[in-house]
């Protein structure tokens, strides 16, 4: 079990060199120069070598690519051309917002996404089934980006009941502890910003939730109809057990695996989604930093927000692993 | 996009109610809908105005970047030795009170504002002044003095104190952009203190002298300013100023119509009547510092021959274009000249060549292309101010040489490639523009136009025009002092260029902004500058009942 531990997290370094080298050779295939961008009309060669020369643009890429892994090892992701600020203060800063909307977003699609598969499962055919797998056809059709503006639309300028864009409300203050808003507000015990943090919270999980929710809502579907038709099952019926024990307890154990499968590979979805989400709800966090040092060929931030990105879906999936084990006798 | 207004009016005034709470509730006279036209109305202390843009500032050390977003908050915070005028780029004082310049035009002496502290209660004098330049000189790790490594670096020889109060420049060589180029937003004065402090990253601690105080920045939240109640120019209005970063433009303009934000900017065109049927909105828009012109390469065939080049100015429908692209006139206007008219030394007396294709093609027959011929033209790949569809514009313009037998063939590039491309001469015409910085025509008819600029490899003269009589004013424009006499040289070097065509002059965009109707005195200037120092809410009864 350690040792298993120990050699996934020895295999996140090839696979972390993999991703700097890809990210790397990628955000520099991108056409334009970030000293170019920069400087706009105004960019004479003279100011163009002056800012590449300040950036360390001017040096070969092998060179540039040897800094680089070099300031990696010290744990260093150098720094940012547009703000100057160290990369891993700007990520630091906005990763709290990302997992506080990733957390809520899978939080949902896991309340909603499972019962509505086992139910529609355990009633095939019926109208509830109808009614799930169809949502969960449009739910994974919906481009998100058109749904966030149809809530913000329907919640937000029409209904007025919830909050536009952002994390809390311009006028609250609140000094952060752990940078996760609904945790600071509590420890804070500050109820204003509290409810304001949830408020804010609301529209952008349920759009970023929408697509895994869909697609947890089917494998779930698929898991338990495999389940509810096997032999056991027949057997647990027909000594007399009722269909709530029968679903719920004997079925549902032995489907988990392919859902917690599932739900663990939507974090990569949630990590994706993220950037788009955080643009439409001016949402502060590393998908909308990732986004802008693409528009500003900020190269250190989009390698960061990228490496974080990859890390977190590694040790997602070690994490996913490891509760087989805890799910699967066979697998301990 | 759907629209609400019926719902939007329906639930205006709690929306107006909570967010200009603050602002006290006495009967104001004179409403109108346009905030900058009410200056009659008796100003108001209070409140909190909330301002959204596209993007977060970058860095908020006013020399340390060249970006729009940044220099839209550093403005509040800090004071230049000298300032523009409200409504131009005219000069006046502003932490310089008086200045002296040699005869031979190379010695600046200032006389400082007295009595001025910074926000952190250091006191403003000549050596903070001299610290601020001479930091420039030596960037540390992370910064970026472009400006002053344009405009200062190849002429300020040296900085001296002569005395707590006055402050002496010397120059290189004689350069008569020096006083407008220190009223640019990159010639903030920082606190001496807070440099020392923090290094580079006093980009993340601005301290300046300015109307408005820093007091917290979370990034891609917002950025938040008060008041300073010891302003030299008179304590702002506001009590707080917020800027707030919302990346879509429609979703920055559903918070401002539900009041979530009280002004903002980044309008997407096409919401512009939205904005203006909106009883609760003002839409304003002032002139802009920029250009938007066809170069043609007059160092290519056939844009060589003077007659060609006047053909194709006389062939442009720019009473169309202005019609299609920016909403008839309302997001700008035609361009006669290489420079925008809102420069001291325009020459309005220039009449600009008539839209005419007869006219065209009798001058292409006189030049030797009696059928024509065919040319390539660049369009702008990005969306700039001055074009915002360089794509389409050139399709424009296409079919508008198709109809004097011209036939065009539309190329782009990626936009760093497209500027390179650029200044070394590939092009044979390309659409292109500029964007002022120092609001002197210098910056426009020089950099852009004069034969000293037209250098392969390196040219912002991208018309590679080289007109002598063009050359020999600008020359001296730089060199006299004189603001009337310079102005007098300026517009004789507009008739040159108007006669010898390199270009064809396409647009002047403007600057849009909109805000809630109660908010007055919210200024743009012709710099893309939001001045807030003068803005306030109009009590809560006289904005619902503002006039139509």
């Amino acid at each position: 079990m350690i040792a298993m531990l120990l050699r996934r997290l020895l295999l996140l370094v090839p696979i972390l060199f993999g991703v700097t080298l890809i990210v790397f050779g990628a955000v520099r295939l991108v056409p334009g120069d970030p000293a170019q961008v920069m400087l706009g009309e105004r960019a004479s060669p003279e100011a163009i070598a002056r800012v590449r020369e300040s950036l360390g643009l001017d040096k070969p890429l092998p060179v540039q690519f040897a800094v680089t892994l070099d300031r990696l090892a010290h744990g260093d992701l150098g720094r940012s051309i547009v703000t100057g600020a160290p990369v891993t203060r700007e990520i630091g800063q906005r990763f709290p917002a990302t997992v506080e909307l990733g957390a809520a977003a899978l939080a949902i699609a896991l309340a909603v996404g499972i019962p509505l598969g086992i139910l529609a499962a355990a009633r095939k055919n019926s109208w509830i089934d109808v009614l799930s797998t169809s949502g969960a056809l449009v739910g994974v059709s919906m481009p998100i980006f058109w749904l966030g503006l149809v809530l913000m639309l329907l919640f937000s300028a029409q209904l007025r009941v919830l909050p536009l864009s952002g994390r809390l409300d311009l006028a609250l203050d609140l000094a952060p502890v752990t940078g996760f808003y609904l945790v600071d507000a509590l420890l804070r015990a500050d109820l204003a910003a509290f409810r304001s943090a949830v408020l804010h919270l609301i529209l952008p999980a349920l759009t970023l939730a929408t697509v895994p929710m869909a697609i947890i809502a089917r494998m779930t579907r698929a898991a338990m109809l495999e389940v509810l038709g096997a032999d056991y099952v027949r057997t647990a019926r027909a000594k007399g057990l009722g269909e709530r024990a029968v679903v719920w307890r004997h079925a549902l154990a032995n489907a988990a695996i392919p859902i917690v499968t599932v739900a663990g590979l939507q974090l990569g979805y949630l990590l994706s989604g993220a950037v788009i989400t955080e643009t439409i709800f001016s949402w502060p966090g590393i998908g909308s930093l990732a986004v802008q040092s693409v528009f500003s060929r900020d190269f250190p931030v989009l390698q960061g927000c990228v490496l974080v990105f990859a890390t977190c879906f590694v040790l997602v999936n070690l994490a996913t692993d490891l509760l087989y084990t805890r799910l699967d006798p066979r697998l301990r | 996009m759907p629209r609400f207004h019926s719902l939007t009016a329906a639930l205006v005034a709690a929306v107006l109610t909570a967010s200009c709470s603050t602002a006290p509730k006495q009967a104001d006279r004179a409403p109108s809908r346009l905030s900058r036209d009410a200056q009659a109305s008796e100003p108001v202390y209070g409140g909190t105005l909330i301002f959204g843009k596209g993007r977060d500032a970058t860095r908020l050390d006013p020399a340390d970047t060249t970006d729009g977003e940044s220099s839209i908050v550093t403005e509040n915070i800090f004071d230049k030795l000298l300032h523009f005028q409200e409504d131009s780029t005219a000069i006046e004082p502003g932490l310089a009170t008086s200045w002296d310049v040699s005869p031979d035009g190379k010695t600046y002496t200032f006389h400082l504002r007295q009595g001025v502290k910074f926000h952190d209660g250091t006191p403003f004098d000549a050596s903070a002044v001299k610290i601020n330049f001479d930091r420039q000189r030596k960037p540390l790790e992370g910064q970026q003095f472009e400006f002053w490594q344009s405009f200062f670096e190849p002429v300020v020889d040296a900085v001296t104190v002569v005395d707590p109060h006055t402050v002496r420049i010397s120059l290189r060589e004689n350069d008569a952009t020096f006083l407008s180029n220190l009223a640019m937003f990159s010639m903030g004065i920082v606190s001496p203190a807070s440099l020392a402090t923090h290094g580079a990253d006093v980009a993340r601690h601005p301290v300046g002298t300015g109307p408005f105080r820093f007091v917290k920045w979370e990034p891609n939240q917002k950025i938040v300013l008060e008041a300073n109640e010891a302003y030299w120019g008179g304590r702002p209005y506001l009590d707080k100023l917020i800027f707030k970063p919302v990346p879509e433009n429609a979703v920055r303009l559903l918070e401002l119509e539900v009041g979530a934000i009280h002004g903002m900017n980044g309008l997407n065109p096409d919401d512009t009547a939205r904005v203006e049927d909106d009883p609760e909105l003002s839409f304003l828009q002032e002139a802009g510092m920029n250009i938007g012109y066809l170069a043609m390469n007059n160092d290519r065939k056939p844009f060589d021959q003077l007659k060609v080049r006047q053909a194709l100015n006389h062939a442009i429908n720019k009473p169309a274009l202005i019609k299609a692209f920016f909403a008839d006139g309302r997001l700008g206007e035609a361009a006669k000249n290489p420079m925008p008219p809102t420069l001291w030394g325009y020459n309005d007396a220039i009449r600009d060549y008539a839209y005419d294709p007869a006219r065209a093609r009798q001058l292409l027959a006189e030049a030797g292309y009696p059928a024509g011929f065919e040319m390539e033209l660049w369009a702008l790949p990005v969306v700039r101010p001055y074009m915002p569809q360089g794509q389409r514009v050139a399709e424009a313009i296409q079919s508008d040489l198709a109809k004097i037998g011209v036939t065009v063939r539309i190329t782009t590039y990626e936009w760093g490639t497209y500027l390179d491309k650029l200044g070394k001469g590939d092009h044979q015409a390309a659409l292109i523009g500029w964007i002022g910085d120092n609001g002197d025509p210098d910056n426009f008819l020089y950099n852009l136009l004069d034969a000293s600029n037209a250098r392969k490899g390196g040219s912002t003269n991208y018309a590679f025009y080289r007109g002598q009589a063009a050359h020999d004013l600008l020359v001296k424009a730089r060199r006299v002092s004189d603001l009337s006499a310079r102005s007098r040289l300026y517009e004789e070097a507009q008739v040159a260029i108007h006669r010898d065509a390199p270009w064809v002059p396409l647009f002047h965009a403007k600057q849009m902004a909109a805000v809630r109707s109660n908010v007055r005195g919210f200024k743009l200037h012709p710099t893309g500058k939001a001045q807030f120092a003068r803005t306030y809410f109009a009590p809560a009864n006289d904005a619902l009942g503002g006039s139509r």
